[in-house]
Formats: C-alpha cells, structure tokens, sequence
C-alpha cells in the first residue's frame, strides 16, 4: 500500500511537469489554431539551453529562468515571425492552413538534426547537480526533490499564465485573437504580432519545462519526441486549448504511468494511455472538461 | 475633399469579383446609408474599407492619405472603425472585457476609461451586466455591445454593418435611437441596412447597392420617395 502512494505521488508530480509541456502546446493551438509539431523539439532546445547556462554558469538549475524564459521566448518570436507568419498570411483566406503544420514538421526535424550535428548523440546531464537523487523521507515514503519542485513550478507557471490573459492588456489582445481574429483585427489588434508572442509565450513554457526536467532527465537530441507524444494525448484529454485541462491531463498521464505497471507489464499502461486517448477522441472529442477554453 | 474617398474599386473573393467599379464619398459629419439586397456586396464593400480585403484596383482615400492598402490594425488606428455583420463578439469574454479591447488601438486606449463611462452612459444596460460573458446574452444586447465595443475605439467613421439583423421590431426602434445619438454627437456614419425605411430616414444621403455597382444615389428623402426603391425595398 505504501508503495502504491509513493508511486501515485511521484506520478501526479511527473504528471504536472508532463502537464507543463502540454500546457505551451495548448496556448499557441489556442490562438493560431495550429498543432505545433515541433513543440517536442522546442522542449529539447529548452533542455539544451539550461543545461549550457547551467554548466557554463554554474547557477542552480533552477536559477537558469532568468536566462532560459527569455532566450526561448525570442527564439519562439522570432521562429513564428520568420518561418512561420509568411505561411500564414499566404494562407490568409483559408480557414485551417494546413501547410502551417506541415512546416512545424519541418522545424521538428531541423531542430532536432541540428542539435544532433552541433552536440552530437551522447546523453548529457548537469555535473555537481544539487539535486541529484534528493528524496524527502515521508514516514516510508521516499517522494523526489526535483519532480517535487517541478510540478510547484508547472502550478506556478499554470497559474501565472492564466493570470496574465485575464488581467493584462496583451493577455485580453491574446484571448480576443483566440476567440476572433477578424473581430481582434478590427478592434485594432495585430493579428500576426499577437501570433509572435503568443508562439513565444509557449517556447518559453516549453523552456520552463525544460529547466524542470535537466535535474533528473538525460538531454539528448530526440529527447523531446516522448513528451511531443504525450502532450498531444494531454492536450486532446484535457480539451483543446484548455489551461487547467492541461495540467490534469498531465497528471493523469503522469499516474497511470506510475500506477499501473505495479498491476501490469509497462507496455499495457502504454496501451492504457492509447485507449483512453482514443476513448477520450469518440466519446467527449472537446476534452474531459468539456470546455474548449477556460481563458 | 471629402473625408472618405472611395475611388472605382474593384473587389475579388479568388478570381469572383463582387465590386465593380465602384466610387462613394463621405462627407465628415453625414450619416450615409447604403442598401441593396442579399449579396448585393454591401458587407464586402465594408470589409474592404476596413482593410479586411484589399481592392484589386482603384483607391481609398481616408482624411487625404491613401489607405487601400493597410491592414485593419492600421486602419481603425486611423479611426474608421467597422461593427461586423452578426455582431462578431469575443464569445467567452465578459461584457467588460469586449468593450475593452475595442480600445486597443494606441488612438483610443489612452482614453479607455472615459469611454466606457460614456458607453455606459449611453448603453446602461451594459453596465449591469459587464461581468456576464457575451456568448449568454440576447440578440439585442449583444447587438448593444458591437455597437458599444465600435464606441471604445473613438471612430470618426463608425461602420455598422446590419444592426438591426434579427431583432424584434421594439429593439429595433431602441437600436437606431442609439445611432441617431451617436450620429448627433458629432461621429461621421455609415450604415449598411436592409430596413431601408428606418435607415434612410436616419440618413442624410444613401447609395444603392446592386450586384456590386452603385444603381442609384441621392438624399435619403429623395430615394425615399423614389418609385424604384418604393417597389424593390420598401415593398410598397
Ligand atoms: N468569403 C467569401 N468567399 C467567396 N464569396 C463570397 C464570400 N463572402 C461573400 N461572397 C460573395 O460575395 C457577394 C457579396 O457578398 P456580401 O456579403 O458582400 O453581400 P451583402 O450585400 O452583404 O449581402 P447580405 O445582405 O446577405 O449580407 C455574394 O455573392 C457572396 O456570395
Ligand atoms: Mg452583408
């Protein structure tokens, strides 16, 4: 029994970080109507850039933020205005340009090549990491430091987003666009500039995500297809768009991953997630929560 | 000069066109209607002016500078702003926070919250209601805030595109009330309108719209009392 709580803890605590990559994918779906393909590799560069800060630095994973939010944020800028924008707006009268999809495939594999050629395959992890198999001792209960910060981080991040579309000018300009781009256009909304940012609001989530991970995860160069995957599965179970489905659809992925293999073999958990993605899809095709945005 | 001068446009959806040559002006201050029937191009020529579409050909001309060819952003910055046929409202947003936005051009956002307060004024039932989101309300209380979401970007052209579209007859009477008001505090309108009685008798001058070219223009009474319009608009 002791263990069965051990592992739906650390479960819901990977869960939430699951939930954090998902969260980025759901925002930018929210407003381009797009699904980024290569959010997985934008979470691999967020890896990439913490671990360099971190190893270069020495700063505490954690403290690696202050560098990683902005850079990720400027590189998913600059990513939507360069690569991206010139589709959409040669797409400008097409209700669902599909080329934009076919082009985050593209940047997947450009990414992920790219790091391969710059930092080749090896696995890497932090040196003189602090957190290093930490364990809080619950009775006797073993609880992981670092899945345990992350996922206070994901709730911070989850809340301080929200936060920021309800209450802020740009966050209202964001849910208007989601909501109406031609109405947002004609409230005097730049469309394609709310685009950048909102590209580069789900980078630097995907960042943040990253920075989570290097204390206890491998960086490699197709480390972020695992979570691509699986945030798709999160995002379609919590409702497309939606900000707080994200973060429990995480978490119900991160326990029936943790949970289940004491009752089975790991290859039916997997089986489990499939089958509740696909039940999810035919059943309640607008998430769980039945809301399409909460935002 | 007039204050919007629209100049042989020409307009395509793909290789369709829907606007043929087509030339229309506004004098500042005027409430200007335009009439046609279903898919005459009424709501394409609005799009086009508010930089939705850009015209193939011919210009648009708004305070003497050529706009035909800005993006909508630029354009209601300018102060021609557009209320969208079926209203078009932020769905999940409150009342509040549609009117908001509708300031968000740099023009009118230092002056958002004297603006609501006129809106309110104007609007009052917004105002009980500005927490409630938009998607819950009524037909006419929805109509109210694109109306009042128009105000918030403080237009000198306010373009209403079928205010009156599906409502009962009694707001109907309270919807053009609004517009008169707003017409006699000074903001410069253009109407599209399939009421053409209610509209033209609101108007000072009117164009008619059919199959994309203008048909017939005068003052709104004369086109009142004209045979053609009597028959194919009124009904009479
Ligand atoms: N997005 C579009 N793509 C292609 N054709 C369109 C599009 N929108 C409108 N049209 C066509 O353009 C023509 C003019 O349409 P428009 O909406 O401007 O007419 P309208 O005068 O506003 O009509 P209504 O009174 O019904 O609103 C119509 O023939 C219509 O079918
Ligand atoms: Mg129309």
């Amino acid at each position: 029994m002791i263990y069965f709580i051990e592992d739906a803890i650390n479960g819901i605590l990977m869960g939430s970080i699951y939930g954090l990559t998902a969260l980025g994918l759901t925002i930018i779906f929210g407003v381009l109507k797009v699904v980024n393909f290569a959010h997985g590799s934008l979470l691999m560069v967020g890896m990439y850039v913490a671990f360099w800060t971190v190893s270069l630095t020495g700063l505490h994973p954690y403290l690696s933020l202050i560098i990683v939010v902005p850079v990720m944020y400027g590189f998913g800028y600059c990513l939507q205005a360069v690569v991206i924008k010139p589709i959409f707006k040669a797409e400008k009268n097409v209700r669902e340009p599909l080329t934009v999809i076919i082009v985050t495939t593209g940047v997947w594999y450009i990414l992920d090549n790219m790091t391969l050629l710059i930092f080749g395959p090896q696995y890497r992890s932090i040196q003189d990491n602090p957190l290093k198999g930490k364990m809080i001792e619950i009775g006797e209960m073993m609880i992981s430091v670092p899945k345990l910060w992350g996922c206070i981080i994901a709730i911070v991040t989850a809340v301080g987003v929200y936060w920021f579309l309800q209450k802020t000018r740009t966050g209202r300009a964001i849910r208007a666009t989601s909501l109406d781009r031609d109405a947002a256009s004609l409230s005097g909304i730049n469309q394609y500039r709310i685009y950048n940012m909102t590209f580069g609001i789900g980078t630097a989530i995907a960042g943040i995500a990253g920075v989570t991970l290097i204390p206890f995860y491998n960086i490699f160069p197709t480390v972020g297809v695992l979570f691509d995957i699986k945030g798709f599965i999160i995002v379609v179970l919590g409702g497309l768009g939606s900000i707080h489905g994200a973060i429990i659809g995480g978490i119900i992925i991160g326990l029936i991953e943790s949970v289940g293999p004491q009752f089975m073999t790991s290859t039916w958990t997997e089986a489990i997630v499939y089958g509740l993605f696909l039940l999810v899809l035919f059943v309640k095709p607008s998430g769980l929560f039945g809301v399409k945005y909460d935002w | 000069m007039a204050f919007l001068d629209i100049k042989n446009i020409d307009v395509f959806y793909g290789d369709v066109q829907v606007i043929f040559d087509l030339s229309l002006n506004i004098n500042e201050g005027e409430v200007v209607s335009i009439i046609g029937g279903n898919g005459a191009g009424k709501s394409t020529l609005l799009r086009t002016i508010s930089g939705l579409m850009n015209p193939a050909k011919g210009q648009i001309r708004f305070e003497d500078a050529a706009i035909e060819s800005l993006p909508p952003e630029e354009i209601v910055h300018k102060g021609i702003v557009h209320v969208p046929e079926g209203r078009r409202l932020f769905s999940l947003m409150s009342i509040k926070d549609n009117l908001i936005v509708g300031a968000y051009n740099e023009r009118a956002d230092q002056y958002m919250e004297e603006t609501l307060e006129e809106v309110y004024e104007m609007l009052p039932r917004l105002k009980e209601r500005e927490a409630q989101l938009a998607i819950t309300l009524s037909g006419g209380e929805q109509q109210m805030v694109a109306i009042g979401r128009g105000l918030m970007a403080k237009p000198k052209i306010l373009m209403l595109d079928e205010p009156s579209l599906g409502l009962a007859p009694v707001l109907i009477n309270s919807i053009f009330e609004t517009i008169r008001k707003i017409a006699d505090q000074g903001t410069t309108v253009l109407l599209v309108e399939q009421d053409v009685n209610h509209s033209l008798k609101l108007s000072d001058r009117g164009y008619v719209l059919e199959h994309g070219r203008i048909a017939m223009e005068g003052k709104a009474q004369d086109l009142l009392g004209d045979p053609h319009i009597k028959e194919a608009y009124l009904g009479i």
